[in-house]
């Protein structure tokens, strides 16, 4: 690959340097400045920033917009694109026009179902899922063509990521699963949050015996979590998050005042497990609307100065 | 089968709107059998809309007929003397059904009473699911026989997204996740290989995204 066109992401783990990500919700508004304001709460702890599109099926600034806002302050931009919204038309648009303005990152995701946001009489697309649109960014990118064959003028070489969950079921697909987005083309993983340590490291154990993590870098989920309430709802009510009682009991545990303090910790114990385990190439912060905590997290992990 | 069911009566009453002599027509294949539209069903829509407007004042005379298929030319025919003895028709079939009274009875308002749901099957009594979308372009047979594109809320041809939790799916605990299913199946059917091939993106244009559909089958011409 021509390391000239390569994201910084991509140069990092190439390099075999720990990389931190982290996440960052455009605004349900045209307002660019609340994206500089997040965006420069990370600047400088993480190595690239997810833009979530219209996330929990919510309308907000589109992901394109946003990573290129953030492009302007200095931060690099993984944009997230589903399948949920738009057709294979208006998906490589997109991913061109994305490109053009400089995003060399891409997260594909088939998205959350219309059904969780504000407006679930709207009707969805899924043209695609998730596998063929990282199979269409790879034609894209390697071969120069549209999924027409066409040759492009310009072909958009975008560092190509996707999503695994290994606390999904059923588990033991879950690692087929990881695979044949290898096979399509994924050159990077951001998993769902660890919270259940053993359930994970079995799946990267399996992940490991089918020779995957030679193949693709895993950059592992850590979601501080800032009350016992947090803990509570995410365990009912994000569908595919595990939550081990005893952790939602060591959020309980604590004076409510002291509970975040407690939240970090944990993530901060979990950086540190992930960093032993064979195959794992970095992490991925979701701080849920909590951005002002990512860098202190990383400066606590002991993963600061980032590489430049 | 297509499944349907019956709109609630204050909106059938609005589609109904001044005609004082109706003909409740019901079709006796599909919608019979989800208890939508057949005769039993004509029946009791007639008594309950002779009640409703009696309640208001309004004078309306309705009458009842079932043919054995709205969507046949043949059977429509037989009821074209009721047809043309009221002023609307209100049909219990489905979009179809509706479509092809109203195709024949061009000058006769054709109104919908059902709500066309879906093709489905019986699962159990009283309980109907959708099984299949028409795409024009089946390919069960890779899939265990149960269809993604119909059953996985998200059509993913690839395998569960990370919401499948113990066989259900995120975006509704009555749903169960259609990749759960085709796993338990080829597991059964010793197929378990299938998972690992890479389904290409599917071709819509056999489906309605191609535009209405038609099919000729000219060696049945006549």
């Amino acid at each position: 690959m021509n390391a000239d066109f390569s994201s910084r992401l991509q140069q990092l783990l190439s390099k075999g340097e720990f990389a931190v990500t982290s996440e960052c919700g455009p605004p349900r508004g045209a307002d660019s400045e609340i994206v500089n304001k997040k965006g420069l709460l990370l600047k400088g702890y993480v190595d690239a920033v997810n833009v979530t599109d219209n996330q929990t099926a919510i309308v907000r600034m589109s992901s394109i917009a946003a990573g290129a806002h953030l492009l302007k302050i200095g931060l690099e931009p993984v944009m997230q694109m589903v399948t949920r919204d738009r057709n294979r038309i208006a998906l490589q648009s997109d991913i061109l026009g994305a490109y053009s303005l400089g995003i060399q990152n891409i997260l594909c995701l088939s998205g959350d179902h219309q059904i969780f946001g504000s407006q679930p009489d709207a009707m969805n697309v899924f043209d695609i899922d998730s596998m063929n649109l990282i199979r269409m960014v790879r034609t894209m990118h390697r071969e120069g063509k549209d999924m027409s064959g066409f040759e492009l003028n310009g072909s958009p070489r975008m560092f190509i990521g996707a999503a695994a969950n290994p606390f999904a079921d059923p588990f033991e697909y879950r690692v087929i699963r990881l695979a044949k987005k290898i096979d399509a083309g994924a050159d990077f993983i951001q998993t769902q949050c660890v919270f259940n340590m053993d359930r994970f490291k079995k799946f990267m154990t399996m992940a490991r015996e089918e020779g995957l993590t030679e193949k693709v870098y895993i950059l592992a989920g850590i979601t501080p979590l800032k009350s016992e309430g947090m803990a509570r709802y995410m365990s009912k009510k994000v569908a595919g998050i595990e939550m081990p009682e005893e952790l939602i009991k060591r959020m309980a545990s604590v004076p409510k005042k002291k509970a975040a303090e407690e939240g970090i910790k944990i993530s901060l114990e979990t950086i540190e497990e992930l960093r032993e385990i064979d195959g794992i190439h970095g992490i991925h912060i979701m701080a849920i609307e909590w951005e002002e905590i990512v860098g202190e997290i990383v400066a606590a992990a002991g993963l600061m100065p980032r590489p430049q | 089968m297509i499944v349907g069911e019956q709109k609630p009566i204050a909106e059938i009453k609005k589609i109904v709107g001044t005609a004082s002599k109706l003909l409740i027509l019901g079709c006796g294949t599909c919608v019979k059998t989800c208890f939508a539209g057949g005769e039993d069903e004509v029946a009791t829509l007639a008594s309950a809309l002779r009640l409703a407007f009696r309640i208001e004042g309004k004078e309306i005379e309705i009458e009842e007929f079932t043919v054995e298929r709205q969507c046949e030319n043949e059977f429509i025919q037989e009821s074209a003397s009721a047809i043309a003895g009221n002023d609307a028709v209100l049909s219990l079939a489905c979009g179809a059904g509706v479509q092809a009274v109203a195709r024949r009875f061009f000058e006769t308002p054709v109104l919908p009473g059902v709500n066309t749901t879906f093709i489905g099957v019986l699962e159990s009594q009283g309980v109907f699911t959708e099984e299949c979308s028409g795409c024009g372009n089946c390919e069960l047979a890779i899939f265990g026989g149960i269809c993604p594109i119909t059953r996985c809320s998200k059509k993913l041809l690839n395998g569960p997204c990370g919401g499948s939790v113990q066989g259900i799916c995120e975006v509704n605990p009555e749903i169960e996740c259609a990749w759960q299913l085709i796993i338990q199946r080829l597991t059964a059917l010793g197929q378990l290989d299938n998972l690992r091939i890479y389904i290409p993106p599917k071709n819509w244009s056999s489906s309605n995204s191609g535009g209405p559909r038609k099919l000729i089958r000219e060696d049945h011409f006549i």
